[in-house]
């Protein structure tokens, strides 16, 4: 016997749902016509050059929000591992280590680093109920106090070459005479055209994004994140370790910034503080226009990464426009109400299956 | 020997402080059948129930589980027994949907590339279709989350996730309080099925006409104490309700 799965169709739905879809083809029209020079490959890789930390962010926040939390922190945990990652490779290099190992060493030991105040905050709401709200906003506080702390003296300067290297570097270079090369700019004369393709960090991100999206919709880790989010004291008794996967996913969160502050540092070859500040809103934009909710429950990966597109080409056209950014915040404000509002009305998708003998 | 009883309690007592909510309460269910528990607010049925689920533990008196003296000191421990409460509010994740809520806690792997372990949904499907058929339930789709689904639906997908996991005994807890009645008929008639399969039910419920439609015998508790214990076929509602109140008195 065979069941066969039948989606229950209805147009206007199956619209309404794509809605986010469908803007992002919208913006993509209206740039196009009125932002000059914005089909090109430059502002296509540009958009998501820029847009890594908002989809890193994103899917950080996407786990502690479809658990029914928040982590205010992430951002400014961005800052204190830019800083953090300079710290040690500085550090280091001083030490008279190789330029490769310092930098590999410095961002395994940001990343371990990194794990911390997700283990803190973790701790927090799981075990002594401190609201995430709360928890998450100490953690901020305290990482941007610590960030100032630690650069105090100014930011460490002097990173190795190949930091500037990976972090504005490209997997592909094609000009005309030396033809492709993989990861080294070809030595061309001044005013030579070399087309540039698909930044380094753009594959970093998206590949540590990848095993995030697997790991949310495939494995037991995501489906009893969902369950929590969804109804708390189901999954307890049914017998899920929920204080233990809160602290995982709090660490998670931690984790990605990490990873942000790392790129971060590979792009601008220095840390900052308020590095990923500006970006914390943006993220949870991401997510919440990506269609998952606040209550939890609710939302995957690649649709945080929609909502997250969508904002990186509305600040990219804009600039491109000449309009300034605070028309940015309003436009992303008036999105993020649209999107609160447009996907309450729209129920879960439902099926009818039909047997076949 | 193996009993004929699937729980059974004898003088089981709960003491509250100077309150005595459960006194001396001997108390069985037998494999397939449905014993409800009637009794007023306040008449110590759902302390009666929380004893056998492992909510709360005895004063005195002894517990025994197929035959066998036990001690029930965690819900938890009390599913491992095979004794399973569904509860009023269900304990669905209403955004999973109808299969991964009968996984849920227990979800089935399987090796993708020979490296990770990822769900197999193919297998909860099916699974979960196969207990559904066999308890005669039937759902558009059991890939539609719990949220789409009907009150009497969401109940008989708990119950049926109770069955898959093996649950000897069932505790439902008002199981038609907030359904329509349509579907009040429709978990009667699941009871009844559960019944064939051989599951003991214990039924607490304000319904009378739920009570004589499924019920084999009926206990009624007054102030913490047994009044009556009686086959559905010699007595009537007219004498329940008299024990429920207090105006017949015990035998």
């Amino acid at each position: 016997m065979k069941t066969n799965l039948l989606r229950n169709k209805n147009l206007l739905l199956e619209i309404g749902r794509r809605w986010a879809l469908i803007f992002l083809f919208a913006e993509i029209v209206f740039f196009g016509l009125s932002a000059k020079g914005f089909f090109s490959i430059r502002v296509f890789q540009m958009v998501l050059f820029f847009g890594t930390t908002v989809f890193l962010l994103g899917t950080a926040e996407l786990f502690v929000i479809i658990t029914g939390g928040i982590d205010l922190s992430v951002g400014y945990l961005m800052g204190f591992s830019s800083i953090v990652s300079t710290k040690i490779i500085f550090a280091l290099t001083e030490s008279g280590m190789g330029d490769g190992i310092s930098l590999l060493l410095g961002i395994v030991l940001t990343l371990l680093i990194g794990l911390i105040p997700g283990l803190v905050s973790g701790l927090m709401v799981a075990k002594l109920k401190v609201p995430p709200f709360i928890a998450t906003f100490a953690m901020l506080g305290i990482s941007h106090g610590v960030s100032e702390l630690l650069i105090k003296e100014g930011a460490a300067k002097n990173l190795p070459h190949l930091a500037n290297a990976i972090g504005n570097g490209y997997v592909f270079y094609w000009s005309s005479g030396v033809g492709f090369s993989m990861f080294n700019r070809p030595q061309v004369a001044r005013g030579v055209f070399v087309l540039e393709l698909i930044p380094n960090i753009v594959v970093i991100a998206f590949a540590a994004i990848g095993i995030l999206a697997f790991l949310l919709k495939r494995t037991v880790f995501g489906q009893h994140t969902y369950a929590i989010g969804g109804n708390v004291d189901s999954a307890v008794r049914s017998g899920i370790n929920v204080d233990r996967h809160l602290v995982k996913i709090y660490m998670l969160s931690s984790f990605l910034a990490a990873i942000s502050g790392i790129i971060y540092m590979l792009m601008y070859v220095t840390g900052k503080a308020d590095a990923g500040a500006s970006s914390l809103l943006d993220s949870i934009a991401a997510v919440v226009i990506g269609g998952a909710s606040l209550s939890g429950g609710k939302g995957t990966v690649w649709r945080t990464i929609l909502g997250g597109v969508i904002i990186a080409i509305l600040e990219t056209g804009m600039r491109l426009m000449g309009i300034p950014t605070f028309d940015k915040y309003i436009m992303v404000g008036i999105i993020l109400i649209s999107a609160v509002l447009i996907d309450q009305l729209f129920p879960d998708r439902t099926y009818t299956d039909k047997e076949e003998s | 020997m193996k009993s004929e009883y699937l729980v059974e309690t004898r003088g089981l007592t709960k003491r509250f402080g100077g309150l005595v909510a459960v006194n001396s309460v001997d108390f069985y269910v037998k494999p397939g059948e449905v014993v409800a528990l009637l009794g007023d607010n306040g008449a110590g049925k759902s302390t009666l129930i929380k004893m056998i689920s492992g909510v709360h533990q005895p004063d005195e008196g002894s517990l025994f589980v197929m035959g066998e003296e036990t001690k029930i000191a965690t819900p938890m421990d009390a599913l491992s027994k095979g004794i399973e409460t569904i509860y009023q509010d269900l304990a669905l994740a209403e955004n999973l949907n109808v299969y991964s809520n009968i996984f849920l806690g227990r979800e089935k792997t399987k090796k993708a590339l020979g490296l990770f372990k990822v769900l197999d949904h193919k297998y909860m499907f099916e699974e979960s279709k196969g207990i559904l058929k066999k308890l005669d339930i039937k759902i558009p789709s059991l890939r539609n989350n719990v949220r789409s689904l009907s009150g009497g639906q969401r109940q008989a997908v708990a119950i049926s996730r109770s069955i898959y996991w093996n649950a000897k005994c069932l505790i439902m807890d008002e199981p038609t309080a907030a359904l329509g009645v349509a579907q009040q008929h429709q978990v009667l008639e699941l009871v009844k099925s559960l019944k064939d399969h051989g599951i003991g039910i214990i039924i607490i419920s304000h319904q009378m006409h739920d009570v004589f439609a499924v019920a084999d015998r009926i206990v009624v508790m007054r102030r913490g104490e047994k009044v009556c214990d009686l086959e559905r076929s010699k007595t009537n509602s007219d004498e329940i309700v008299g024990y429920i109140v207090g105006s017949e008195t015990v035998a």
